[in-house]
């Protein structure tokens, strides 16, 4: 029976978790018409409240492309992104596989070990990752870069690529084999589409840690090796300009593009494990 | 079974392995040997060693009470010219400084004066350009600086020294800093994962009893800053706390705040708080929800059927169920709160550093990096400790993400 | 077969980074300095006609003054640095260490009335591993918009929260503020460094810091300042007098300097030990610690140049067209009273003061 203090029980509940939603999105939604803001201030002007087109412009948009630090950056991230996904994506699928075999000795500490990047406080990774990589040569250089990022990304990848392969009926590799296919070949027509989606899942995973990544960078990166993220830390460290607030408003785009990119692929995902 | 399968018992084993390898090896040289480096950093010291090796040798059976013979005088003066020659005397100078603090000229300065200098009394030459060469301190400075291997990292990263007799004690009140800073960093990762959770469960308890239509669109609002860059969500946090900000023009538009009082909201702890709450939170919603699902509404139904309130069902029924969501979800933030360095950096200003703005500012500035490996040591001990408790009470298994 | 078109196409990105890479490799030199204003300055003032006499294209980076990556290249040997811009405290610092090419020997160009450079730099500018390019101040600085009735004027002001109530900013470091309570508790400049080296001193410094601790907003970047001042965070604040500047006069903010008890120090050049283009580095050195380079800068920011012969050549701002002469630190109306900052004092107790600093803070 319904009463008044149900009522107010869930109203009360219902605030709550508009807030905390509130909390969630707000800050981001906030910042997006801030960065067409004509004047440089962070806050809302007058002229944007009354919806003035002559408040709004997309300077700060045009001060990224006439920047050849930001123009750099976005080229380092996306390439130091790129290559750290591919080598994660690579290694994590191929131990995924061999992981997901039943007969896989000391699976559970394997498993641990390959994860152990994920888990560790990346400013300890960090620290370790500017001794060793320095010492050997790597430090300031985007191969070093990759590298640790690929070490940040490849345990996203197992993850994903073993979720695939959780219901995966091994008896179906050795029946291909029975019928003459070689392990590629039975590799590739029976396990790849099977895993497909969580490898491309655990690729976008790997991509977006080395595109956010930040720390790694700080302490390993040189000039040459600035990425998006180091540069909006010197940006907001030495001249917070709304040009931040236009990165930022790209970057929230991106995520929204890799959140569906990564909806789909889980969505083609679960459509091959209820067998089409 | 086929019969191929029978002579294939090794092979079976041998190929999954083969697979897994390339990333253990991979994950050898990228991670653990970089974490190696950095253990054999926080213990190896040999700078002043390898400046001094016939002065250390010869100090070696010295009584620290009183000035060491002339002999290791004249060996000093021979191995600081040496080392002006060849650069080392700067980074001696740093080392024994860090121990001793006040004597780094002293080196550079005798070195100077005693190159084709010519005398027979080497303690009183020295002595005569600097007299701290007739101090006891630096003699033991200089022995305790010259050990290869020390423990004085980690004395330091936990606000210990060795004292003049040897012992080790609490440095003096007015330098100790690392203990308040382990102490305020897990204080402060207990308040993000609280908040995280009192924030996080009614959200993660939304998403899961409402619609299958309507979760997804709620999902996708957690999800957004999940795959929002880091810098991005700490960004915006600046932007709307900062003192001519969203927030406080906000609340002095609607006259909670005197426009000359506005509110400190970020370059302090409440900063810190509430972007790093921010930024963790769908750390604890994701696991949250993932077991939330699990649960069957007919639970709570039957609880209710059988008379039950809303409240009691919930606490006596739903809530032991999603403890391992619970969980995990803490164990998450708490364990990424400890280690998080970025978001402090921006927003914390003084009050809201934690422990890795140390790590990073010994890296970075003081060049001190035997003591930053050595907090480094001391924060990833701390997080085993919390994964082998969590594993002995809930059992690492648990923990997945989504 | 969809794989095979994934792995074209990933062959084919590849490719095309890879080649990117390539293209770019002709003769270039990496410049380390400050960023913001000041790089900018340095740019328009001496990069350019650098580049244009010798062909040599200057790759800019900005940092914030450690020597952390110096070192980390230095160790590894792979050194990506050549010229970095530094302080006197630094300098000193990776001189000891070896993380600095010697450049005692250099050749440095007479002034433009053919006075030798030894003469014509003033004293305590040639460094055994740099070449003094500026001096720059640290000054307190206040925003007039926030500051009712009489405005303030020395150092005594800023520690006053009585009479100028509102919050502070101050460098998050031990330098320069230990120096600025013991002037603002009245001892005079040239007593400063006396005073410190005694418990007591320190002890006074830091009871007049505790003061005004709980006003106090901690800046770490020379941007942070202006910003502060602008937004209205802070009221006064410590800042290096160039950034001021460039906030008074190009971006027409009201800020107000206050001379009183300001704290000069040097800003030099040095190579990185084992640069890739030490002979490059060379030249690049000598061209930028000339005199036409020092006016230069000192035409585009108010850092005074550390040679006679620059001085007087310092005229009107390229853009705003302001007099700089009044913006110099070593303009007499701004000298009547500050302190030399002590970089040997500094150099021996820097570890131990910014432990016992930051232990304070986090009290």
């Amino acid at each position: 029976m319904p009463n008044l203090g149900w009522k107010c029980g869930k109203a009360a509940y219902v605030t709550v978790v508009a807030l905390g939603f509130g909390f969630l999105i707000l800050p981001l939604l906030v910042i997006i018409p801030l960065s067409f803001n004509v004047e440089p201030y962070f806050t809302f002007t007058e002229g944007m409240l009354r919806l003035d087109g002559d408040a709004y412009s997309l300077r700060w948009y045009r001060s990224i492309l006439e920047n050849p630090e930001w123009r750099a950056a976005i080229g380092n991230s996306f390439f130091i992104g790129f290559f750290a996904a591919a080598l994660a994506t690579v290694l994590g699928t191929l131990a995924a596989m061999g992981l997901s075999h039943p007969k896989f000795p000391f699976r559970e500490l394997v498993s641990a070990f390959v994860i152990s990047p994920m888990v560790t406080p990346v400013i300890i990774v960090a620290v370790g990752v500017f001794f060793f990589y320095s010492a050997i040569g790597l430090g300031q250089t985007r191969l070093g870069l990759i590298l640790a990022h690929a070490m940040l990304g490849a345990p996203f990848v197992v993850i994903t690529v073993s979720a695939t392969l959780a219901g995966f009926d091994h008896t179906l590799l050795r029946a291909a084999a029975s019928l003459g296919a070689g392990p590629l070949t039975a590799f590739r027509r029976i396990q790849l589409p099977i895993i497909a989606p969580g490898v491309f899942t655990g690729a976008l995973f790997a991509f977006a840690a080395s595109f956010d990544e930040v720390v790694i960078v700080l302490f390993l990166g040189g000039v040459d090796q600035r990425t998006i993220p180091r540069q909006m830390w010197s940006g907001i460290r030495e001249e917070i300009s709304p040009t931040i607030l236009a990165i930022a408003t790209l970057l929230i785009a991106f995520a929204i593009m890799v959140l569906l990119a990564v909806e789909l692929l889980q969505k083609r995902g679960k459509k091959i494990h209820e067998g089409k | 079974m086929n019969l191929r399968g029978q002579g294939n018992g090794l092979g079976q084993r041998i190929i999954p392995v083969g697979l897994v390898l390339p990333l253990v090896a991979f994950i050898l040289v990228t991670f653990v040997i970089p974490l190696a480096t950095m253990v054999v950093q926080s213990i190896h010291d040999p700078e002043v060693a390898d400046a001094f090796p016939r002065t250390l040798a010869l100090l070696a059976d010295w009584e620290d009470s009183d000035l060491p013979s002339p002999d290791v005088y004249e060996a000093m003066a021979v191995e600081l010219v040496l080392s002006r020659e060849n650069r080392s005397i700067g980074k001696v100078a740093t080392r024994v400084n860090r121990i001793e603090s006040g004597t780094r000229s002293v080196f550079a300065k005798t070195a100077r004066r005693l190159e084709g200098a010519d005398t027979t009394d080497m303690p009183a030459a020295m002595i005569q350009i600097d007299t701290r060469w007739g101090d006891v301190a630096l003699w033991r400075a200089i022995s305790e600086a010259g050990q290869r291997y020390t423990a004085r990292h980690y004395l330091q990263s936990i606000d210990l020294e060795r004292g003049l007799d040897g012992g080790i004690r609490s440095v003096s009140e007015d330098r100790r800093i690392y203990n308040t800073l382990y102490l305020r960093t897990v204080y402060v990762s207990l308040a993000v994962t609280l908040l995280c959770f009192l924030i996080g469960y009614p959200i993660a308890f939304a998403i899961s009893s409402v619609s299958d239509s309507l979760a997804k669109i709620l999902l996708v609002i957690v999800l957004v800053p999940f795959w929002t860059s880091l810098l991005v969500r700490t960004t915006s946090w600046l932007v709307l706390l900062q003192n001519q900000g969203v927030i406080n023009d906000i609340l002095v538009w609607i006259g909670l705040v005197d426009d000359g009082s506005r509110l400190a909201l970020v370059h302090n702890m409440t900063g810190t708080l509430i972007a790093m709450t921010h930024v963790l939170l769908p750390f604890m919603i994701l696991p949250l929800y993932a077991v939330m699902r699990s649960i069957p509404p007919v639970y709570m139904r039957a609880a209710a059927s059988l008379g039950a309130n809303p409240l009691q069902a919930f606490a006596r029924v739903y809530f032991p169920q999603s403890l391992p969501g619970v969980s995990a979800g803490c164990l998450l933030v708490f364990i990424l709160s400890l280690g998080y360095y970025i978001t402090p950096a921006l927003v914390g200003g003084a009050k809201g550093q934690l422990i890795s703005n140390m790590i990073a500012y010994h890296i970075q500035t003081s060049l001190n990096w035997g003591l930053a490996a050595a907090i480094s040591v001391v924060v990833l001990l701390g997080v085993f400790v919390c994964y082998f408790l969590f594993d002995r009470w809930v059992g690492i298994d648990k923990l997945k993400l989504g | 077969m969809k794989t095979n078109r994934i792995l074209k196409t990933f062959l084919w990105v590849s490719a095309v980074f890879v080649l990117a890479g390539w293209a770019r490799a002709e003769q270039t030199l990496t410049v380390v300095s400050f960023g913001g204003s000041y790089a900018r300055a340095c740019v328009e003032g001496y990069h350019k006609a650098f580049t244009e006499e010798t062909g040599i294209r200057i790759k800019l980076e900005d940092y914030n003054g450690g020597l952390a990556q110096i070192r980390a290249q230095v160790d590894s040997g792979a050194v990506h640095w050549d010229v970095v811009d530094t302080e006197s405290a630094p300098l000193l610092t990776g001189c000891d260490e070896g993380l600095f090419e010697y450049v005692d020997d250099l050749e440095l160009p007479p002034g433009p009335d053919g006075t030798p450079a030894s003469e014509d730099f003033f004293d305590g500018m040639l460094n055994d591993c740099g070449v003094g390019t500026l001096i720059y101040s640290t000054v307190i600085a206040y925003n007039p918009e926030y500051i009712e009735g009489e405005a303030p004027t020395s150092i005594r002001d800023f520690f006053d929260l009585e009479k100028y109530p509102g919050r502070r900013g101050m460098f998050r470091a031990p330098t320069t503020n230990l120096e600025f309570a013991l002037m603002g508790d009245g001892v005079p400049p040239d007593k400063v460094f006396e005073e410190l080296s005694t418990d007591e001193g320190m002890a006074r410094a830091f009871r007049k810091l505790d003061s005004i601790k709980e006003q106090v907003v901690w800046w770490e970047t020379g941007a942070q300042p202006p910003q502060m001042l602008a937004d209205g965070e802070v009221v006064m604040s410590t800042a290096w007098n160039g950034r001021i500047f460039n906030a008074q006069v190009l971006e027409k903010q009201p800020f107000v300097i206050i001379w009183d008890s300001h704290i000069r120090d040097t800003g030099f050049m040095a190579i990185v030990a084992g640069a890739p283009n030490l002979e490059n580095a060379r030249k690049f050195v000598a061209f930028a610690t000339s005199t036409r380079a020092m006016v230069g800068v000192a035409n585009r920011i108010s850092y005074a140049p550390v040679r006679r012969s620059g001085l007087p050549l310092v005229g009107k701002h390229v853009e705003a067209g302001v007099d700089m002469q009044p913006h110099m630190p070593t303009y007499p109306d701004n000298s009547r009273n500050f302190l030399w900052n002590d970089v040997e004092w500094w150099s021996e107790r820097q570890d131990e003061l910014t432990e016992r600093f930051n232990a304070w803070l986090s009290r």
